[in-house]
């Protein structure tokens, strides 16, 4: 366990490193800052003193050996739009995403997981097929497109919820159901599979004999045996929340971390684009990297190699 | 991508389930119906997309602004999904956008898959360090979010037609390389390719005529499911702005743009939502059916 703990640690350190890599690479590419920095009518002499003072006339292993060490110590330059260093930025946006993310996480396994699991109990009813066909749709509607329908009717049509902006609980529910939506079926889908594989078992079998009720069969012998595949694609989930940030803030102008990277990268604000998704992307690994440690620890039947 | 495997050869599973099912479910078997219904009119709008459009999807006539549907209010067809904010009819910028949709995410998907299947195949069939730092390459790439991923590589290259290819290619390349590295790994163990090794076959050879023709239909199931999800980031894409760039049409773009009306103008997002639906549905269903006909051990990837 040790071993393979260590293993794991070992690739996500390097993922890191690459991250860092392509995010470095990335916004080199993106263009000469100093034409963004510098009025237009800046003299040659003025452009080369800029970059000399960014460190960008150093050979590009040099820079992203600087640029390393400034990661590391959390000091990612200062953003050209909102004259601020950037991680202080960064840092700022992040309890709103972690409310909203956290949200649709509790949303989308509580929807997820019960009509997962009574859908395989009953199987082929009404009911299986509605959740079937729920979880076919919403795993092909893109969360945009429900995010506008949502506002039109329960905001602007109901006038229910609040359209945009972060206030109120009542400003969280339209964001966070919207980006609950498509995690959960994924969640009901994979649960209704788990759950089917397991209900023929003996063991089932053997709990009903026993004379234990329905529901404590289903919810207590039957879950835990489905347990793992739901809680590694609900520890993949979380991870992927992180990312859908992005287009739900842009739809609801929540003013979070995904908004933030979006006007950074129409403002050409490299800093704080960097910043950010460095932040995302350390988050996105070490999520991964704490379902992977959980798996082996849930299945004692697992494989280290 | 899954370590557990069920090895039982396609055609048993499939009599299985037939004897089974009343006769209509086995010719929805056979035979994709249902993705067909869903995904011809999308593939006829971006073949023939101009011979059809009743109108130039970017004419604007300020005449008929923000029109809603034509048959609601009793206009006949002129404007089947009325109009948006500057007379443009709405039709005919959906059948517009199924272009940019299909073009994109065909070419994308298609050279994701060019690079990984070559990637999957050197790296299963020589292993070693190759085989390791190709992985690790995979494992990086996978341990960043696509949409992130894909924003990075926008701002860097700037938005348009080719980078929105760029962008797919990249973000899908990896699941052909894992897929298709495994699949070669159980085919270079089977007794005719050792056969041909000893007979002295080059290694090019071998990997294009015994190893390739193996593990195709793999790569091709896994095109094929990757299809909806290019489709949803193209879409994704363009609704944040970084799409194709007008005179192109994109569905995601038309989407965006209908923010400021929402109050009195639903067809506005309501159709090209409904196209993207309609085209994600069918690729997955069609991603579905091709996995159950071709490779039903890829059945939890």
């Amino acid at each position: 366990m040790l071993r393979y703990a260590l293993k794991r640690l070992g690739v996500g350190l390097l993922c890191l490193v690459g991250v860092s890599i392509i995010i470095f690479v990335a916004m080199r590419l993106a263009g000469d800052p100093t034409l963004l920095l510098l009025p237009d009518d800046a003299t040659e002499q003025d452009r080369i003193e800029l970059r000399q003072e960014l460190g960008l006339d150093k050979p590009l292993p040099v820079q992203y050996a600087i640029f390393v060490t400034d990661a590391v110590q959390g000091d990612f330059g200062t953003s050209t739009r909102w004259k601020m260093p950037a991680m202080e930025l960064v840092l700022a946006r992040l309890p709103a995403t972690l409310q909203l993310a956290g949200l649709a996480f509790l949303i989308a396994i509580t929807i997820g997981l019960l009509s997962g699991v009574t859908s395989a109990t009953t199987r082929g009813s009404v009911f299986d097929q509605g959740v079937r066909l729920g979880v076919t749709l919403g795993l092909a509607v893109p969360v945009f497109w429900v995010g506008l329908i949502f506002i039109m009717v329960f905001a602007v049509d109901l006038g229910w919820f609040p359209t945009s902006g972060r206030g109120s609980f009542a400003h969280l529910i339209l964001p966070a159901v919207t980006m609950a939506l498509n995690p959960a079926a994924a969640m009901s889908r994979l649960s209704r599979s788990a759950m089917l594989g397991v209900l023929g078992a003996d063991y089932i079998k053997m709990a009903r004999v026993k004379g234990n009720s329905e529901a404590r069969v289903v919810w207590k012998h039957g879950l835990r045996n489905a347990a793992i595949p739901v809680a590694t694609l609900a520890g993949i989930q979380l991870a992927n929340m992180i990312g859908n940030t992005v287009v739900v803030e842009t739809i609801f102008a929540w003013p979070g971390i995904g908004k933030l990277i979006i006007d950074a990268i129409f403002a050409r604000d490299f800093a704080v684009v960097q910043a950010a998704i460095c932040v995302v992307a350390a988050a996105y690994i070490i999520l991964n990297l704490a379902v992977d440690l959980t798996y082996g620890l849930l299945d004692p039947q697992i494989r280290y190699d | 991508m899954t370590e557990h495997h069920v090895d039982m050869p396609a055609e048993t599973l499939g009599a299985e389930a037939g004897l089974r099912r009343a006769s209509i479910f086995r010719t929805l078997e056979d035979w994709p119906i249902l993705p067909i219904i869903l995904l011809l009119p999308i593939i006829l709008f971006g073949v023939f997309g101009p011979l059809i459009s009743p109108y130039d999807p970017s004419a604007v006539n300020p005449t008929v602004a923000l029109r809603p549907p034509s048959w609601l209010t009793g206009d006949g067809l002129s404007h089947l999904f009325g109009t948006d904010y500057l007379g443009r009819d709405v039709f005919s910028r959906v059948i517009a956008g199924a272009r940019a949709s299909l073009l994109v995410s065909f070419f994308g998907v298609g050279i994701a898959g060019i690079v990984g299947i070559t990637i999957g195949l050197v790296s299963g069939y020589f292993g070693g360090w190759l085989d390791t730092v190709l992985m690790r390459l995979v494992d990086i790439q996978m341990s960043m979010p696509a949409i992130l991923l894909a924003l990075l590589i926008s701002a860097a290259l700037g938005s348009g037609l080719a980078t929105v290819i760029a962008v797919i290619s990249i973000v899908f390349w990896t699941n052909y390389a894992r897929v298709v590295r495994a699949e070669t790994l159980s085919v270079k163990s089977r007794d005719y390719v050792a056969m041909a090794r000893v007979l002295g076959c080059p290694d090019a050879r071998l990997i294009r005529k015994h190893i390739l023709p193996n593990v195709i239909d793999s790569a091709l199931v896994v095109a094929s499911l990757q299809l909806g999800a290019a489709v949803m980031l193209e879409a994704s894409l363009s609704f944040l702005g970084l799409g194709v760039q007008p005179p192109a049409v994109a569905w995601g773009k038309m989407i965006a743009e209908s923010k400021l009306y929402l109050a009195m103008a639903w067809w506005l997002p309501f159709f090209p939502g409904v196209a993207l639906v309609v085209t994600v549905l069918g690729t997955n269903m069609f991603g579905d059916w091709l996995r159950d006909k071709l490779d039903p051990r890829l059945r939890n990837t």
